[in-house]
């Protein structure tokens, strides 16, 4: 039974608080109007539509300084930073699990490696691990003045990496949907094959397949446009009178942040794997041993799967540090969403509250999602436990 | 009798087999440890042609190849030498009052000292298990400290101590003033927060949750840049915030976060039978959170509080990004210094910052596991 006292206590704590917080907000969003009328700033979304008239270093779409919009400078900001760090995330992830299996490892050296590469990279600044990782990155290319290069249209300079840019416009557009096709026809590949298991049948073959359709099919599709006489247009890149114009530029910041990115987090991932494989009772690996196993099919087989419940909810969260981690590259100068618009744009339109709050939107909503994923897996988790 | 296992049965015995060669000595535990099987050779090889090749490495550059005279870069210059030239450690052996103090008056560093000093005292206090009043040790750390420190540092003309701008501290005291503020501040933050996310009444449960996991969601150099802009736009007229506020107010923020999820973790792993027991006895529920909840939770997560501290400490560096003039960023500009333009000075900052926050931040961690197989070994008897 409740307390009718305690109650009304509740009641009037929780709406002065809500007040409390209302006049806040209310007295900060006055300020900020009052502030911003003064300085002569329209508030609202609309200066998305105007001309940003500067230059990103590093494009995954066509960008150019002379035509376009805050809007576009916002997407290439936001398609770089998820370009960083989803190869973040995958190189991590590889490095990571080699490294943390290496931490309980029956070699002794792997072992002692490994935990020195986890407390390095742990206990140092990220910001100061992409500070040598710039400076070793550019001292390691030859100059722009001499640039490196393969076939007709790959150069590598101190200026960056510059490949042939397939334009997927057109018909051309049908590259990208075959590989869509491609990991919708795996996914279904792993279905049948977890049915099959399921029945207690031979599991279908899933990796070669899965890694055929995902190649193959763009390439057949690309293959067939040109024979078509309708080829995917290609911009390839050339030297010009000062650096290399044209292409897809990979620039050293891109590597710096890439690698940089890529060994810290695998020092935490590493630490996830060694706590999901110590979380796996040793009965198993025993069991497995004496089933006449070998070390590799035993954690292959046995360890890895029942680690993976415990591993994959702090690997997520982790996924999602490397995501804000990559705001970094504010400092190396590699143009991501926070250093091209809560920098340039910031500075140019001064819309302050905007540029923050739809930057802030953007990582809350990274977040999120992945909260709500997290929480289905965890309850699937939860319920096949045995 | 026939038996259905008959049939497999074996009728005659297996010869017996030959002892293991080995079982001691340093060649079978060689085998055992690094050359188990081909896979295994390679990797020991390979590692210890890695070793092979980085110890001398760094042993040439950090301490044989070193110059640690000289009063410009040219002693650092191998053409002007003579021989390879390693770390320069010179250069950092002139800087070194720069890279603690920044541009601090020269006159008045005894102020940063005492400052240290104070630090010092006060985190033996709390992090020595067995020192005496630990209790008055917190009150001394979260109270004292802080208005001591900001009257030292920032001056009091009352007292004779002459104002120092904010904008002259730089380097390590800017680190560890970031520091402290972070710590100082998340800690009663993070737990009241904690308590707020556990709370019955629903708006302050799901305040305190949209707090936590918005600050949790964004980057903490978006938080520092929000800082920077915003902050003076929501104060009221011409209220102006200092510039080394401003990123201290997001840092606050944000790692209070953090710790608010650290502390909410103690708290579950306190079972509901000590809550109810204590409100059988009659007591508050303020008391009971007080002197039962609290007391426990905050025993079993000081190693995720130092850890969390650790990670605030590393992040301290962002700073830098919004022109504070922290540890990194005087070591920047401490190397632009044209005076000391050498091939290795570059190198040789980035080994320093290396080792300083390395040496802080394991043995932080060390600490931490320390404590952490304490609390073990007290669960375990």
């Amino acid at each position: 039974m409740r307390n009718p006292r305690a109650s009304w206590r509740a009641l009037l704590v929780q709406a002065v608080l809500v007040l409390a917080l209302a006049t806040l907000a209310y007295l900060a969003a006055a300020n900020a109007a009052q502030k911003l009328a003064r300085q002569g700033i329209v508030a609202g979304f609309g200066f998305l539509d105007r001309a940003a008239g500067f230059d990103i270093g590093q494009s995954l779409i066509p960008y150019a300084a002379a035509t376009a919009t805050y809007r576009d400078a916002f997407l290439v900001g936001l398609l770089n930073t998820l370009l960083v760090s989803g190869l973040a995330i995958v190189l991590s992830t590889v490095l990571g699990f080699a490294i943390g299996i290496a931490r309980r490892s029956g070699n002794l050296l792997a072992r002692a490696f490994a935990a020195a590469y986890v407390e390095g990279f742990r206990n140092l600044p990220l910001l100061l691990q992409l500070l040598v990782w710039y400076v070793a990155v550019r001292v390691a290319l030859p100059p722009s003045s001499d640039p490196a290069q393969w076939g007709a249209g790959a150069y590598l300079s101190q200026r960056g990496l510059f490949l042939p840019r397939p334009e997927f416009s057109g018909f051309a557009a049908l590259v990208p949907l075959a590989v869509v096709a491609g990991i919708g026809a795996t996914g279904l590949l792993i279905r049948a094959s977890r049915r099959a298991v399921a029945l207690g049948q031979k599991p279908v073959p899933v990796l070669w397949p899965g890694a055929l359709l995902v190649l193959g099919l763009p390439a057949l599709t690309a293959a067939a446009l040109a024979l078509a006489g309708d080829p995917v247009p290609v911009a390839w890149p050339a030297r010009g009178p000062y650096d290399i114009e044209g292409g897809l530029a990979l620039r050293p910041e891109f590597a710096a942040l890439l690698i940089g990115l890529s060994t810290y987090s695998a020092a935490f991932i590493a630490e996830i794997v060694r706590s999901g494989l110590d979380s796996v009772a040793s009965g198993q690996r025993e069991a497995a041993a004496a089933l006449s196993l070998s070390r590799g099919q035993v954690l292959r087989l046995v360890v890895l799967p029942q680690a993976m419940r415990v591993i994959v909810p702090p690997l997520t969260s982790q996924y999602l540090n490397t995501t804000k981690n990559s705001s970094l590259a504010v400092l190396i100068g590699y143009p991501d969403l926070v250093h091209v618009f809560m920098g340039t744009v910031l500075n140019q339109t001064n819309q302050a509250v905007e540029v923050v709050a739809l930057t802030m939107a953007v990582y809350l909503t990274l977040s999120l999602a992945t909260a709500l994923v997290m929480n289905r897996y965890n309850a699937r988790a939860a319920g096949t436990r045995r | 009798m026939r038996s259905e296992t008959e049939g497999y049965v074996r009728k005659t015995l297996i010869p017996p087999a030959p002892p293991p060669r080995r079982l001691g000595g340093p060649l079978a535990w060689a085998r055992t440890n690094l050359f188990a099987n081909w896979a295994d050779g390679v990797v020991t090889v390979a590692i210890l042609a890695a070793l092979a090749w980085l110890v001398p490495l760094a042993l040439r550059f950090l301490v044989l190849d070193a110059v640690w005279t000289g009063t410009s870069g040219e002693a650092c210059r191998p053409e002007v030498v003579g021989r390879p030239v390693g770390a320069c450690w010179a250069f950092i052996g002139e800087k070194i009052n720069y890279l603690a103090y920044g541009s601090y008056p020269a006159a008045e560093r005894w102020r940063p000292n005492l400052f240290f000093a104070l630090l010092a005292f006060g985190a033996a206090w709390m992090l020595w298990l067995g020192a005496p009043k630990r209790a008055w040790g917190a009150a001394y750390l979260f109270l004292v400290f802080p208005v001591l420190a900001y009257a030292l540092l920032a001056g009091m003309p009352a007292l004779g101590l002459a104002a120092v701008a904010t904008g002259l501290w730089g380097g390590l005291l800017v680190t560890v003033v970031v520091s402290m503020v972070g710590i100082v501040a998340s800690l009663p933050l993070g737990i009241l927060l904690a308590l707020g996310r556990r709370s019955d009444w629903p708006v302050v449960r799901y305040a305190c949750i949209g707090f936590i996991e918005f600050w949790r969601g964004v980057p903490l150099i978006t938080v520092l840049f929000m800082a920077n802009v915003m902050l003076p736009l929501f104060l009221p007229g011409d209220v102006t915030v200092d510039r080394l506020v401003r990123p201290l107010v997001g840092i606050a923020l944000f790692a209070s976060a953090y710790m608010a999820e650290v502390v909410r973790g103690g708290l579950q792993a306190i079972p509901p039978g000590q809550m109810q027991a204590a409100l059988a006895l009659g007591l508050t529920k303020t008391q009971a959170l007080r002197a039962v909840v609290l007391p426990q939770a905050l025993k079993i997560v000081v190693p995720g509080i130092v850890n969390t501290l650790i990670g605030l400490f590393k992040d301290t560096t962002l700073v830098s990004i919004v022109g504070i003039a922290d540890f990194i960023r005087v070591l920047e500009a401490a190397r632009a210094d044209p005076r000391w333009s050498a091939p290795a000075v570059p190198a040789t900052a980035y080994a320093f910052a290396a080792l300083f926050y390395f040496g802080v931040c394991f043995s932080m961690a060390r600490y931490a596991g320390f404590i952490e197989r304490r609390l073990a070994a007290g669960e375990a008897r």
